[in-house]
């Protein structure tokens, strides 16, 4: 399943929780089943965005790890 | 959709076993007390006492990211937890008799940075200047590790929706005036009118 995706956040660099509080941002900003990107550096994020959406419902489509940063793509639910 | 009485008592398996019924009854209320839990929105209340640049985040953190998470979140502001509602923030902190605060140095190569500088408390104390200099050196290492100021996480707690509260006690004992505060601050109250607040919290955490 491809989808596009409607914004990019670029976290890299920035610890927890700012990477959190953008992608929430983004996602409420996009409309439902509009799909986020969020890269990010922060180790930490790995978890906490699997239980962000979690929480919140939003569909967590892949985590993916590349050059030493996490591509994480969710979908607004 | 309502139900009548009549209806509801004849969706009861009455031709159960007791032990069935029994169990029947079990099962549902789970399932009820499951649809309740999923339908709640948690919620957090923290009462903040500390003013200091390293006390300051423990309580913006948490509460920024409760309401990323959508849960209703509240801050109790009271003694020093007030500096952290003042409009220009000017957070110190004190490495003095604080033997868990590592002293890292924010510049130079990685091997000098990871250095954790033993100072004792009896140079800390004659130094002129020390604590500004450790505040400095705290702030830039933050900056240096991607951390949020305060301020921006102050900021992005209230876009996410929080309540902001003071303690109105506090302002009258330090003689503070209201004008030194951000204005979003939702209510000046007491521990009277805090307290019933923070009863219905699932979280309630003292800092």
């Amino acid at each position: 399943m491809s989808a596009a995706v409607a914004q990019e956040i670029d976290a890299r660099g920035l610890n927890c929780p700012l990477p959190i509080l953008k992608i929430k941002k983004a996602l409420a900003a996009v409309s439902d089943g509009d799909v986020v990107s969020l890269l990010a550096t922060d180790p930490g994020s790995v978890k906490d965005v699997q239980a962000f959406c979690k929480q919140t419902g939003n569909e967590l489509l892949s985590s993916d790890e590349s050059e030493g940063a996490f591509q994480f793509l969710v979908r607004k639910q | 959709m309502a139900v009548t009485k009549q209806e509801a008592l004849s969706s009861i398996p009455t031709h159960l076993s007791p032990e069935a019924l029994n169990h029947w009854f079990d099962q549902r209320l789970d399932e009820k007390l499951a649809e309740r839990d999923a339908a709640k929105t948690p919620s957090l209340a923290i009462i903040a006492t500390k003013g200091t640049l390293d006390m300051a985040y423990p309580p913006f953190i948490l509460a920024s990211t409760a309401t990323a998470l959508d849960w209703d979140v509240s801050i109790f502001f009271t003694f020093y937890g007030l500096e952290l509602l003042k409009a220009d923030l000017e957070l110190g902190l004190s490495p003095l008799g604080n033997p868990a605060m590592p002293m890292k140095m924010p510049f130079g190569p990685d091997w000098f940075q990871n250095i954790n500088w033993k100072i004792p408390n009896a140079v800390q104390s004659v130094v002129p200047g020390f604590e500004g200099f450790s505040a400095g050196m705290m702030k830039q290492t933050l900056k240096n590790k991607g951390v949020a100021s305060i301020a921006e996480l102050r900021e992005m707690t209230l876009e996410g929706g929080a309540n902001l509260v003071a303690c109105q006690m506090t302002v009258d004992l330090f003689g503070y005036s209201k004008d030194d505060f951000i204005p979003e601050i939702t209510d000046w109250i007491g521990a009277t009118s805090y307290l019933p607040q923070a009863a219905k919290a699932d979280i309630s955490l003292f800092i």
